[in-house]
């Protein structure tokens, strides 16, 4: 993807994102760019903006200035309704705790954003289980989330996040709750899939060693991304 | 840093069995895939040195069609030595004698601007770590390659977390200065 001049576009690319939370200035003038196929880490010391970068960047927040550009279109000037549905078809979202729903099976969680978009019981179930195999969580599927380890839980949340194919993931400290060998094997099977896929990762976290299966690193420091100093 | 004992190593590859150097050296570069490969010269005069103090003993030759090698094996003395070094404790690291750590010392001394260097030596670190991160996670990784990126790895991680604290305390101090 290229235009005139040969630079590559961007999939998506906010701007002097600036954002307020109470009192607080989490964002000042953030500008930053994510390309197809690539895995960007977004790293910083706690209170340094990663998560509000984050939540504007994926539409979840709207910026007080700046603007987010997703494919060409400007995310913070979409009216809700379409933001809502861009979000749902080509974004997958992932947190530290996974957000799987407690009542149901890890096999119906990952069904279940497919089934909400409105792909059959039976289809969603069999897509459901290619992708925690991938994840290698297969033998699990009918466990519920309080029976799965922290490890595996995550990667039934990676699973739901990649089952409907969007173009790009944001991953808020996915790996946070986890000790080093389940990190490994989240971030093992993250960076497997999406090679395969091709999806971009916003990658977010304050451990260095995840911020190494990226492609590149992004610092936020006080709001802002930190100037790149050459080796 | 405290050299690592090539001695050491060898009797203990010596113990899953007699062996010739060149054998031995190809093993070492097997087993230990980050660290400096091993010189010819160096495996040959560490042998002799084994043979002279009775550690390790000449069992013969074997040519297998090549050339004729000199086959060793360990003694009973090697063995002991080998098991009285693997338990010994390391000296945790009595002196900081860290490179990146004098810069950033000498920097500070001399008004330089420690904070670009820090900046710097992270891109460097961060990349080196990718590298480590892609060699651990290819699909054929074996157990010695896996565990030797993991040590790598949690050694700069151990650098990038000082660099990093160190980075937030210069800013701090920095403005205590400008303030005063």
């Amino acid at each position: 993807m290229s235009n005139n001049g040969g630079t590559p576009v961007p999939l998506l690319a906010g701007r002097d994102l600036a954002r307020k939370h109470g009192r607080t200035q989490a964002l000042r003038g953030a500008s930053l760019e994510l390309h197809t196929g690539e895995i960007l880490a977004v790293t910083g010391t706690s209170g340094s903006g990663k998560s509000t970068l984050l939540h504007c960047l994926a539409g979840i927040v709207r910026p007080d200035q700046g603007s987010v550009v997703y494919a060409g279109q400007r995310l913070d000037q979409l009216p809700e309704k379409r933001l809502s549905v861009l979000r749902r078809t080509d974004f997958g979202v992932v947190f530290q705790f996974g957000q799987l729903i407690p009542e149901l099976t890890a096999q119906d969680n990952v069904a279940l954003p497919l089934m909400l978009a409105g792909t059959a019981r039976t289809q969603a179930h069999a897509r459901a289980g290619e992708w925690l195999e991938r994840f290698g969580v297969r033998g699990q599927e009918e466990l519920r989330p309080g029976e799965l380890s922290g490890g595996q839980a995550q990667r039934v949340a990676l699973a739901r996040a990649l089952v409907t194919g969007p173009k790009v993931v944001f991953a808020d400290e996915p790996t946070g709750a986890l000790d080093s060998l389940a990190t490994e094997q989240v971030m093992t099977a993250l960076v497997h899939a999406v090679r395969e896929s091709g999806t971009s990762v916003l990658l977010i976290t304050h451990d260095a060693q995840v911020a190494a299966y990226a492609d590149r690193e992004v610092r936020l420091i006080d709001g802002a991304v930190a100037a790149e100093v050459a080796a | 840093m405290v050299p690592m004992s090539t001695r050491h190593i060898l009797l203990g590859l010596l113990a899953t069995g007699p062996s010739h150097g060149y054998d031995l050296k190809r093993r070492h570069d097997e087993r230990f895939p980050q660290a400096r490969p091993l010189a010819y010269g160096q495996v040959y005069t560490t042998l002799q040195r084994l043979v002279r103090d009775g550690l390790a003993e000449v069992e013969g030759t074997d040519s297998d069609g090549g050339p004729e090698r000199t086959v060793y094996r360990s003694t009973d003395d090697g063995s002991s030595e080998l098991s009285r070094w693997a338990g010994e404790i390391a000296p945790p690291a009595p002196f900081v004698t860290n490179e990146i750590f004098a810069k950033v010392v000498v920097s500070i001394l001399s008004n330089g601007d420690p904070d670009a260097y820090l900046r710097a030596q992270r891109t460097a670190h961060m990349e080196r770590m990718r590298e480590l991160t892609a060699v651990k996670t290819a699909k054929d990784a074996d157990l010695a390659t896996v565990l030797s990126a993991d040590y790598a790895l949690n050694h700069l991680d151990a650098d990038l977390r000082w660099m990093t604290t160190t980075a937030a305390r210069l800013t701090t101090l920095t403005a205590e200065v400008d303030a005063a």
